[in-house]
């Protein structure tokens, strides 16, 4: 589903990722961890081109994201992201929120976008909040109401970058509920995180990266209780 | 003091009064279209865009508005013969517009880089974005610094009687010589502008107060 060649990325002279090669199936859900500065983020945040590559090139259902603006805008409709400071729009209602995205750029009627907006919103547990204002809602509501707006768009993958990082500790369970669920659903996931056990009880599969590389990557109960790599080693050590 | 002049002449106040606020009015809305376009010029990546606009702002801003009206006027007035009021238009739009395009640019750059990042994450485009997004939330914070440079221009345009037109400070001089009285015509005059920039100035704070409760 998305198949990543050889992508680097550099800020000036710093090498953030050197020649990443990875390939993500359809239903897959992938954690991503290593310590900061890895480049994990910036990982992520290439696959929609958030961040622009220096080199390399990644596909998407067979669509080049490494391509014209154009296709990337389509793209991007199909990629949801949600982000660690949530980024929701201060001066729209939650309802709002979830469906300026769909409006702009889906062709079909009002009525059923709100609808389909609803049911996203009782999914995530906040079907009450639809004419609240972001500034009212606590950090895991917000956070919820994100990957909500996110799926407004029916992405068919979901790319997610620390999104509990910015929580309140009794606020993270909530949101890696909605997650799992997700998860669960059959979702594509790509998930920057350092909750390992979560990484360890959702994820088909883990990727630790260390130095802008991919040092190890493979089942995450496996990679867990088993690191290869003297690298992952030594993290695990430190976050285990 | 003497006052009684009034009497006669409040309809050349009033007339005056209502040249000055077309003076405004209009060179703030053109200012203000022009400002934004500059300062979407300036934040631009193109280099040509960012030059000319960068340029523009420096060069009205460092140099007074009464020497940018003579120049339009007496300028301009080798190609075109515009009407007073065109060059006095033309001068204050020109100047609103550079500093305009500044409070913009600062407004647009103070909205978080998140914003733009979810939408385009989205898939909205970077028109959708900014339109949708970043300037909605851009202008609530901006609207202080607009209203602001709207007080000014409405005090700068008094500047455009140098070029005969006929707006508040222009009629009192006129009244001041064939009255014989130095003073009164110009007390008439700063009641009234600082009557139109009170009543602008109570207007933006409702106008504020009213976006805050959303």
């Amino acid at each position: 589903m998305i198949k990543v060649e050889e992508l680097h990325k550099s800020f000036g002279s710093n090498q953030v990722l050197k020649g990443i090669n990875t390939t993500i199936n359809k239903g897959e859900v992938v954690a991503v961890i290593g310590p900061s500065g890895s480049g994990k983020s910036t990982f992520l945040r290439c696959l929609n081109r958030l961040e622009e590559p220096t080199s390399g090139r990644i596909y998407f259902e067979e669509r080049e994201v490494t391509g014209s603006q154009s296709e990337l805008n389509q793209i991007r409709q199909r990629m949801g992201m949600v982000f660690q400071h949530f980024n929701l729009f201060p001066h729209m209602t939650v309802m709002e929120n979830l469906l300026l995205a769909p409006t702009l750029l889906k062709k079909n009627n009002k009525a059923s976008g709100q609808e389909f907006a609803l049911e996203l919103l009782r999914s995530v547990g906040l079907e009450d909040k639809q004419s609240a204002y972001p500034a009212k809602l606590s950090g895991g509501q917000k956070q919820r109401i994100a990957i909500a707006r996110a799926l407004a768009m029916q992405p068919t993958v979901m790319l997610f970058d620390e999104p509990t990082s910015a929580l309140d500790p009794e606020m993270v369970g909530e949101v890696l509920d909605v997650m799992k669920k997700l998860a669960k659903d059959g979702m594509t996931m790509i998930i920057v995180t350092h909750e390992m056990g979560f990484a360890r009880e959702v994820g088909d599969r883990l990727i630790f990266m260390d130095g802008g590389n991919i040092v190890e990557e493979g089942n995450p109960r496996e990679i867990m209780a088993n690191p290869q790599h003297p690298r992952t080693q030594d993290f695990l050590s430190k976050v285990l | 003091m003497n006052f009684s002049f009034l009497h006669e002449q409040w309809p050349t106040f009033l007339s005056a009064a209502w040249t000055t606020l077309q003076l405004s009015a209009v060179g703030v809305v053109l200012g203000t279209l022009l400002g934004v376009l500059f300062a979407l010029m300036r934040i631009s990546t193109f280099k040509p865009f960012k030059f000319f606009a960068s340029a523009y702002i420096e060069v009205i801003r460092g140099t007074p508005l009464l020497v940018q009206i003579l120049l339009i006027h007496y300028g301009l007035a080798e190609f075109i013969n515009l009407p007073a009021f065109a060059s006095g238009v033309v001068a204050l739009t020109m100047n609103c517009a550079a500093y305009m395009a500044e409070v913009f640019r600062a407004g647009i750059q103070a909205i978080d880089k998140g914003q733009l990042e979810a939408a385009r994450s989205l898939g909205m485009t970077r028109t959708m974005a900014m339109r949708h997004v970043v300037l909605p939330q851009a202008f609530r914070n901006m609207l202080p610094a607009i209203g602001n440079e709207f007080i000014i221009i409405i005090k700068d345009s008094s500047l455009v009687s140098v070029i005969g037109i006929g707006e508040l400070l222009y009629r009192a001089r006129i009244l001041q010589g064939s009255l014989f009285l130095p003073l009164e015509p110009l007390i008439v005059v700063a009641v009234i502008y600082f009557v139109l920039t009170f009543t602008l100035s109570n207007l933006l704070q409702a106008l504020e107060r009213k976006l805050n409760k959303s």
